[in-house]
């Protein structure tokens, strides 16, 4: 990439050359002094890697274990014995009897709970009558061993007591203290059991190329839009006129407001009922009824990736204008001198110089329009056939709560960003090096 | 053919005239709410006729007052370039009139200015076509990218029921004084947008600083020291803010379920630092680059330490280079959605994005919608505008990531 896109290049740093390399110590490639400043560079990395393997590296590798976990958005929360105790029998005088009551069971359908034990201090004033055999009373600690449960197990423990006047003096409930039960389950997340299932599930019916489909043509057509977009906006404020400013901050509006709040403003604008677009283009006479934007098969996709455009041709304008603004004038009036016609210098000078620049811009917009997920996300759902390969992965976690499923969307988008990125890596070490 | 002044003149009058009255139209339709519409053969003749006017008269003024005198001769006629619903009010008659007219006459005395009457050269013929397409470039792109935002702020003034009724009246009623906010009123005091405003504010200061804290010393060892696995850090930094979002905010979703950080402040301010750290330490390192390496050698002759170099030297040093990364990850973290959306169910913890997300419900009247939105908006805009300069640079550097 060229050096203005970062945020000094030579024209604003201050500039002395490039200087990379060390600036310490002979070039020697062990020395004592290359040695230590590979270990501080290493030390003042090391946050960042750290952080970085915690919050990508790692994801991704869970990413790709889930895929192939029969996992549902309810296995999230591990199985866990569940108790509930209560004293039954009104006793209202010392001496009454009355049952201790304990609810149990296992918050899972389909899991084994193993070694449930059970602890429980009791409220002062209540004597047992009879206990459980897996029970022990000592003192006021109660303990139960309960040893396994099977999924969806159930079980009511009652335990008669008899309510001594102490129970009343003290006023507390039986259930002050919190149940404290004990249990060893296994997480389908942790446990061996490995499927295909989720890849199955999702590579079945026509649904999965329908959706590469949508987002190619979202991915495509986003990204030259917007580069058109952005070329043109350029070519508007290459000139300096009064108000340029004003108007090149004007039109970075939609890249630098919160998508949410743009992506809302759209839905009102062209709401079918009581949208203003609607409202306009009914009483201009182009349309005899209000045209539903993001709810029509084929229109709701060309609507989402028109807004794609909309919000991010301010970044490529920026970068365009920025490459126009350094191409050598003394070109321009050679050309002029020769004849060239305005379109002539347009299409023989400029365009070719600003190859590169749309090229890189191309790859990146490319992958990035490929990774979007909030915008379609916010503008329809994914509904009326706008649904990407992105907002699959939301779809089948959340929407059909099959997380093993979504996260193998993930990884199929993963492996398309590979391919990308190698050809990106390929194309850009050529294109001048990033 | 098209090449002869007479041609080219009414041909670009014409089709600028339907640009200018379209333009119009829709502006004052969005103004006033009442019906206006372009009507295309009057535009059209109109235009044909002030163009080969223009070209006669070759004069600034002339041509904008020939142009408002027709335009509002043929508007009370009822056939002009525009035509209007029943009781639309004189006042707004008269300013259609004179938009149009100036709007029209002006730019066009423009284009054809030095135009010849008989052939044109293709130089002359390309300026004429070159500054009416500029013309209408402007026109359409401010024009798509003022009417969402002008459609945010004036619905977020108005009331349901105003808005249901005619979705084209944006015009609002100044007597109401203060109760033309009453949505923003309501807002902060029945839906807690105030403490979201500050959770928004302090969540995007503190990801500034950690990722400050995490990329200065990484981009400064990336730029400075030698390493082995230096070229391929630098790249695979690059790799890593390109996997989207959304593939990491699934397992981030399960961890966070799991370990109880989700819908907590302090899982959202672990996590939107890590999503900027690149971006932020690809940005520096670029600068750092650019840095002389000769003060800095004078200040480790001096005897001060490595550490000690990027505190008193680099950092001063890159200054600006800091002003624009901060900038841009306070913008992203303001802006983050999505993990915002995933990770916080509890009210009382909202972001502003995710604050406004809840008000989405049929419930809740979209005015209080909108006025969320500007509430979120404009704070990133006044921002942007003041610090305008280091923003764009930040834009471009960093704008790797979309």
């Amino acid at each position: 990439m060229p050096d203005h896109t970062r945020p000094a290049g030579p024209t604003t740093g201050p500039t002395t050359g490039p200087t990379t390399g060390p600036t310490t110590g002979p070039p020697a490639a062990t020395g004592p002094l290359a040695r230590r400043e590979a270990r501080l560079a290493w030390s003042l990395l090391a946050p960042t890697l750290f952080a970085v393997a915690a919050v990508v590296i790692l994801p991704l590798l869970a990413v790709f274990w889930i895929s192939v976990k029969p996992v549902q958005l309810a296995d999230l929360r591990a199985p866990a014995p569940v108790a509930r105790e209560d004293l039954r029998g009104r006793p209202e005088a010392a001496g009454d009897e009355a049952t201790l009551r304990y609810r149990l069971r296992n918050s899972s359908q389909d899991q084994t709970i193993s070694r449930v034990a059970l602890t429980d201090i009791w409220t002062d004033g209540l004597t047992a009558r009879e206990i459980d055999p897996r029970c022990t009373l000592e003192g006021s600690h109660f303990r139960c061993n309960f040893g396994d449960w099977e999924g969806g197990y159930r079980e009511t423990l009652e335990i008669p007591v008899i309510v001594d006047q102490a129970y009343f003096d003290n006023g507390t409930d039986v259930d002050a203290t919190a149940v404290i039960l004990t249990g060893d389950a296994q997480s389908v997340l942790t446990s061996n059991d490995f499927t295909l299932g989720n890849f199955r599930a999702i590579f079945d019916g026509g649904e999965f190329w329908s959706v590469l489909g949508v987002t190619l043509f979202y991915t495509v057509f986003g990204t030259i839009g917007t580069l058109v977009a952005g070329l043109f906006a350029a070519l508007l404020l290459n000139h300096s006129f009064r108000g340029q400013g004003i108007l090149r901050g004007l039109y970075l509006f939609p890249y630098v407001a919160p998508v949410i709040a743009v992506a809302f403003a759209w839905l009102l604008l062209l709401d079918p009922f009581s949208g203003s677009l609607n409202a306009l283009l009914v009483q201009m006479g182009v349309t005899g009824a209000p045209i539903n934007f993001f709810g029509q098969k084929p229109l709701a996709l060309v609507t989402v990736t028109a807004f794609e455009i909309w919000r991010y041709f301010p970044l490529s304008f920026l970068f365009i204008l920025a490459r126009m603004q350094s191409i050598d004038t003394d070109m321009y009036e050679a050309a002029e001198m020769d004849g060239a016609s305005p379109f002539q210098k347009f299409w023989y000078l400029s365009l070719p110089m600003l190859l590169g620049i749309l090229s890189v811009l191309f790859l990146l917009r490319f992958i990035w329009t490929f990774n979007k997920f909030d915008d379609i996300f916010l503008l329809t759902g994914g509904n009326a056939g706008t649904r990407t390969l992105t907002v699959n992965v939301y779809e089948q976690s959340f929407a059909l709560s099959n997380i093993g499923a979504g996260a193998a969307v993930a990884v199929v988008i993963f492996g398309c960003l590979l391919l990308f990125s190698v050809f990106f890596f390929k194309f850009i070490s050529r294109e001048e090096g990033l | 053919m098209l090449r002869h002044g007479y041609v080219t003149a009414p041909v670009l009058g014409a089709l600028w005239m339907i640009i200018v009255a379209t333009t119009v139209s829709v502006a004052m339709s969005f103004a006033t709410g009442a019906a206006f519409r372009p009507s295309v053969i009057g535009a059209l003749l109109l235009g044909a006729l002030l163009g080969v006017a223009a070209l006669h008269l070759q004069s600034l003024r002339t041509t904008p007052a020939l142009g408002v005198v027709a335009t509002g001769v043929l508007l009370a006629m009822g056939v002009g370039p525009a035509v209007t619903g029943i009781g639309v009010s004189f006042l707004s008659l008269a300013l259609t009139a004179l938009a149009i007219g100036i709007g029209f006459g002006w730019p066009l005395a423009r284009f054809v200015q030095d135009m010849p009457t008989g052939h044109l050269t293709r130089h002359e013929f390309e300026g004429a076509l070159i500054q009416f397409l500029m013309a209408t470039g402007y026109i359409v792109f401010t024009a798509i990218v003022v009417i969402p935002f002008y459609v945010m702020v004036m619905t977020s003034l108005k009331n349901q029921a105003e808005l249901i009724q005619n979705p084209l009246d944006f015009s609002i009623d100044l007597s109401q004084g203060w109760g033309l906010f009453r949505s923003y009123i309501e807002l902060i005091r029945d839906f807690r947008f105030g403490e979201y405003l500050w959770t928004s504010f302090y969540i995007s200061v503190l990801t500034v600083l950690i990722t400050l804290a995490f990329a200065i010393p990484g981009a400064y060892a990336v730029a400075r020291l030698r390493f082995r696995g230096r070229a391929l850090f630098s790249r695979s930094i690059l790799l890593i803010y390109m996997v989207p979002m959304i593939v990491l905010a699934l397992p981030i979703y399960i961890a966070f379920s799991m370990t109880g950080l989700r819908n907590s402040i302090a899982g959202i301010v672990m996590i939107y630092p890590v999503t900027t750290i690149p971006v932020a330490l690809y940005m520096l390192q670029g600068y750092f680059r650019g840095l002389p390496a000769e003060i800095e050698e004078a200040g480790l002759m001096d005897g001060l330490t490595r550490l000690q170099v990027i505190w008193k030297i680099t950092m001063p040093l890159s200054l600006p280079a800091l002003a624009s990364v901060s900038l841009y990850v306070f913008m992203i973290a303001w802006n983050e959605f999505l993990l915002a959306f995933m990770l916080l169910d509890d009210p009382s913890k909202f972001t502003l994005t995710r604050g406004i997300a809840s008000l989405n419900s049929s419930e809740i009247p979209r005015q209080h919608l909108m006025a969320g939105s500007v509430i979120a908006t404009l704070p990133i805009m006044a921002i942007f505008l003041g610090l305008e300069r280091f923003m764009t640079k930040g834009l471009t550097a960093g704008s790797v990531k979309g």
